[in-house]
């Protein structure tokens, strides 16, 4: 395997175009196209400010560049280089801003969640959304870009709007069953939109495309209820990760539990656990000059490997402080393979950012605060 | 007590009844007294003549003074005058006395001794009734202890539980206590962040009422982007309002039809694995009938009538769609009903396989398990004493092989066996002789058979020739059609001789073997009446040598009988045997044949 050398970037603002052709990073206050076959830079823009968020948007054709500090977001395109667009959202303040699935809007997210502005670069109109909710994650597009789900609250009330992403026109409105809206994501085949609750309470609620409850699902009641939701990527299953470190699997046809997985603190069941072992060089502490601190937090400095582990393996638990809120316990990141066979989950509070598979659901990769690995599976093999 | 008015005769009497019982306990008083008082009706005169008469006056005086003696008294008394019949009165009376007061201390003592003895039998009953009395009580103090020692058991045991479920409870308390303590902090913390918000936007209203600058929200773009699609956009109108619905509702249905459709054939499946699931219990079920015994015979012959029954009436019935619900549910309902008769019929079965297991056999058919393994077991052990039987027969044999007698023996045993193997041999020489006495005879017949073929053959020859000189010198264009012709009879020929050979064959095989063997290696054959046979081949094959001038293949036909297998040779040979000799001369057309 060859490294190629090391670009800076800023705020781990780095994105591949959906294409695959381009490689964006930002650098302070510029943005870096780049070729990625050949790591030329093909286009360099500059920005008023620095980068808070950048976005591709899906036909490749433009980036948003947000920077949240000054209401300001530009967008630049590929096509033409001298071609320039800049939002100025004002004294209302920008939170976040992302593009539409169509590639022709943009949404922003005023501050204090006032008000969603959607900006078109088709027609320069602007259409505002009310009353969106600040929660985990309050907006979601359904996958083939037809549908934006958005939940709002209003006189202390939860409701979920469904637009149309063409015309940007309310489709439905309706009330949900939640106390405290946390999170909704629509099924992968845009027909289902999961809606569950803060993690006050363990509930999950399912309305179907027009808005009526399909069905609840709630797993036990006064602990600490969802973390993390996941859809299958056949739209079968539902997995819902939760603070008592237990996966469980509903299904599509009866919105009814089909499979529970645990994490227990001593493995046992499984047919291969794999445990890195890190193996750091020993600094002594005297000489701690400046190369050898640079040495010593470079990329190869610590050198960890996979091994297998004997069973029963006992995973070391860390027990949170029950005075803190948002504990790290539980089952935070679920990931389905893509043929919906595997799925792989995160419990606990390992150093594990991210979990994504690839698309022939074959391997999969971690991503961490340093490091990354990728896992591969054999036929019969099953990482945890 | 005494009566003092004794009279003189009742002290005799006393003194007689000292006399006959010498040891008087205090308690015989009564009796005393009767002896005192019986005799006294008496005449006193003859009891007292049993003692002191008139004669033996002073016999007693000594008698008497040796008892007082005896006693501690004085012994005083004497006669007076002496050797009279009267006493002195003083000392007697004195010696009476003093009786009298030893009585009196001694009546005194009984009395008091009395007294004591009824005290102590009356202390003696009080402490018995006491004692009793204490037993009771003891008895019911025990059981009173070990009625306590029950309840306290129980009450231990409830104890138990009750701190058990303390435990549970406090448990319980606890984790809700610690459940709270997390709803708690997160409250407190989204009430924190709320609270954040809130000032930040405090802040932000202040500063923007100071401000005042509202900078406006715009947007400038170079030019405007098309569509993503390509295409205008549209204008909203209601048609366009419900056509989204439409959209929406047909993405929705579209989803719907597809889930219906997967279950829909996953119904199906499942259907058709019911249906087969009640077949082959119905299967099961019905052929039940011969097998059983007893009275379970009728329950399963019913059993048989009514899945009989039910199943005619279900085929019917699976002709209709299965779709429809009741269809469904007579599915299941028919499912059930199998399942639970095939269970019932297990259960029998088991209960069956159980009774005839206790029970000793009453059916031939089924034998029990245990003579079962006692058949068994007895097999094993023949055959175990029949392996060791040849083993040991074997072992013998070798020992007798193998032993070592004196030469004597040894040469007679060998002698024994030899002679056996020399009778045996002998015969099988008779028999070879025989045998070789046939083969002779047949060969001779042979060879006869062969000269007469030879002759005939050369007399055709002759006979050929002539006719074919005949022949050529009147040539015609039919002469070849003359040869395919005799060369058809030929085969055809050769096809009857085939069986022929074979059975010629069967007859004599080592004979001809050997034959061909000593014609294709220059090995010797097994007796000596072959090399005859040999001659007899080179007769055979000399004879075409020489009857046919024209040979051009001779050579040929040597070479290729030579490597000719053994059928086509014995086809030739029985050409020669056969007495058509039509087919032999014709060599260029039998070579076809080789």
């Amino acid at each position: 395997m060859n490294f190629s050398e090391v670009f800076k970037q800023s705020n781990q603002l780095c994105k591949v175009s959906p294409d695959g052709k381009y490689l964006a990073t930002c650098v302070q206050y510029r943005l870096v196209i780049r070729d990625v076959n050949t790591l030329q830079i093909l286009n360099l823009y500059t920005c008023l400010d620095q980068i808070s968020h950048m976005e591709w948007s899906s036909d490749s054709l433009f980036i948003l560049c947000a920077m949240y500090k000054r209401a300001l977001v530009q967008v630049w395109s590929l096509e033409q280089p001298d071609w320039h667009c800049k939002i100025d959202e004002g004294s209302i303040g920008l939170v976040s801003s992302r593009w539409s699935p169509d590639g022709r809007h943009i949404l922003n997210t005023t501050e204090f969640h006032l008000r969603i502005t959607v900006w078109s670069l088709c027609t320069k109109a602007v259409s505002y959304i009310k009353y969106p909710k600040a929660c985990q994650k309050g907006l979601d597009f359904s996958r083939d870009g037809c549908y934006m789900a958005l939940a709002e609250r209003r006189d202390c009330k939860d409701y979920v709007s469904i637009f149309v992403c063409d015309d940007w026109h309310l489709l439905r409105h309706f009330e949900t069953e939640t106390q405290d809206l946390s999170g909704l994501e629509w099924s992968p085949n845009g027909c289902v939109l999961a809606v569950w609750e803060s993690c006050l309470e363990y509930k999950m609620s399912l309305y179907s495309l027009d808005g009526r409850l399909l069905s609840t699902y709630s797993a036990y009641e006064w602990s600490l209820g969802i973390k993390s939701v996941s859809w299958s990527p056949s739209s079968q299953f539902l997995a819902i990760g939760s603070f008592d470190e237990k996966v469980r699997i509903l299904n599509h046809i009866t919105w009814k539990k089909i499979a529970q997985f645990e994490h227990p603190a001593i493995i046992d069941n499984t047919k291969t656990v794999y445990k890195e072992i890190e193996k750091r060089p020993a600094v002594s502490s005297d000489e701690m000059s400046l190369h050898d601190i640079t040495v010593a937090s470079s990329l190869f400095s610590t050198q960890s490997k996979y091994d297998i582990s004997p069973l029963p393996v006992q995973i070391p638990v860390v027990k949170p402080d029950p005075d803190r809120a948002n504990p790290k316990i539980g089952v935070s990141a679920l990931a389905f393979s893509s043929d919906s066979r595997y799925i792989a989950t995160k419990n606990g509070g390992f150093q594990v950012h991210s979990l994504n598979w690839h698309c022939s659901g074959d391997s999969l990769i971690l991503i961490g605060k340093d490091q990354l690995c990728l896992c591969y599976m054999d036929a019969d093999q099953n990482n945890e | 007590m005494g009566d003092w008015g004794l009279t003189e005769t009742s002290m005799d009497n006393y003194e007689i009844s000292i006399l006959s019982h010498v040891a008087m306990s205090p308690s015989r008083h009564n009796n005393l007294m009767s002896a005192y008082s019986l005799p006294s009706s008496k005449s006193s005169y003859s009891v007292i003549s049993a003692f002191c008469t008139e004669d033996n006056i002073p016999q007693c005086i000594s008698y008497i003074n040796q008892e007082l003696g005896s006693l501690g008294l004085a012994a005083h008394i004497q006669a007076d005058p002496p050797g009279r019949a009267s006493l002195n009165a003083a000392p007697a009376l004195n010696a009476m006395y003093e009786l009298l007061q030893i009585h009196r201390r001694s009546m005194n003592n009984v009395e008091e001794l009395e007294k004591e003895q009824l005290k102590k039998t009356s202390t003696l009953e009080h402490m018995q009734t006491s004692n009793s009395r204490l037993k009771d009580q003891l008895e019911l103090s025990i059981r009173e202890k070990s009625g306590l020692h029950e309840t306290e058991r129980q009450l231990q045991l409830k104890l138990k539980t009750l701190q058990s479920c303390l435990k549970t409870e406090k448990d319980e308390v606890q984790k809700l206590q610690s459940i709270i303590a997390s709803r708690a902090s997160q409250y407190s913390h989204d009430a924190k962040r709320k609270e954040r918000e809130a000032a930040k936007l405090k802040e932000r209203l202040s500063q923007l009422l100071v401000d005042r600058k509202d900078k406006k929200l715009a947007i400038e773009m170079l030019n405007s982007v098309g569509r993503s699609d390509g295409k205008r956009s549209h204008w909203k109108t209601a048609k366009a309002t419900a056509s989204r619905e439409a959209e929406m509702y047909k993405s929705l249905l579209s989803d719907y039809e597809a889930s219906q459709r997967a279950l829909m054939l996953e119904n199906a499946e499942l259907q058709k694995v019911l249906q087969q699931m009640k077949k082959e219990m119905m299967h099961i079920l019905s052929p039940c009938p011969p097998l059983n015994r007893g009275g379970s015979a009728e329950e399963s012959q019913e059993l048989g009538d009514s899945d009989r029954e039910e199943r005619s009436a279900e085929t019917s019935r699976e002709t209709l769609d299965q779709s429809c619900e009741h269809a469904r549910e007579q599915l299941t309902n028919s499912i059930r009903q199998q399942w639970r008769k095939l269970r019932n019929h297990v259960q029998k079965l088991d209960n069956q396989a159980s009774l005839v297991q206790n029970q000793p056999p009453s059916n031939a058919e089924v034998i029990p398990l245990e003579t079962h393994e006692h058949e068994v077991e007895r097999m094993r052990l023949e055959v175990q004493q029949c392996k060791e039987f040849i083993h040991a027969q074997q072992q013998l044999l070798q020992q007798q092989l193998n032993t070592s007698f004196d030469d004597e023996t040894a040469a007679l045993l060998n002698g024994c066996y030899t002679l056996e193997e020399k009778e045996r041999l002998k015969e099988e020489w008779r028999l070879f002789d025989e045998q070789k006495r046939n083969f002779e005879k047949e060969r001779k017949n042979f060879t006869e058979a062969a000269i007469r073929l030879g002759r005939e053959k050369r007399a055709f020859e002759e006979d050929r020739a002539a006719w074919l000189k005949h022949q050529f010198l009147s040539m015609t264009p039919f002469a070849d059609r003359m040869r395919s012709s005799s060369s058809d009879g030929q085969s055809a020929l050769s096809v009857k001789s085939e069986p022929e050979i074979r059975t010629s064959s069967s007859k004599a095989p080592p004979v001809k073997s050997s034959a061909y063997t000593t014609f294709s290696t220059p090995k010797s054959s097994k007796s000596a009446a072959v090399p005859s046979t040999i001659d007899v081949c080179r007769t055979l094959r000399l004879i075409p040598d020489y009857s046919s001038s024209r040979h051009s293949n001779q050579r040929r036909w040597q070479e290729s009988s030579a490597t000719e297998d053994e059928e086509s040779w014995l086809k030739s040979k029985s050409k020669v045997c056969s007495s058509d000799l039509s087919i032999f001369s014709l060599d260029e057309d039998k070579n076809p044949l080789t």
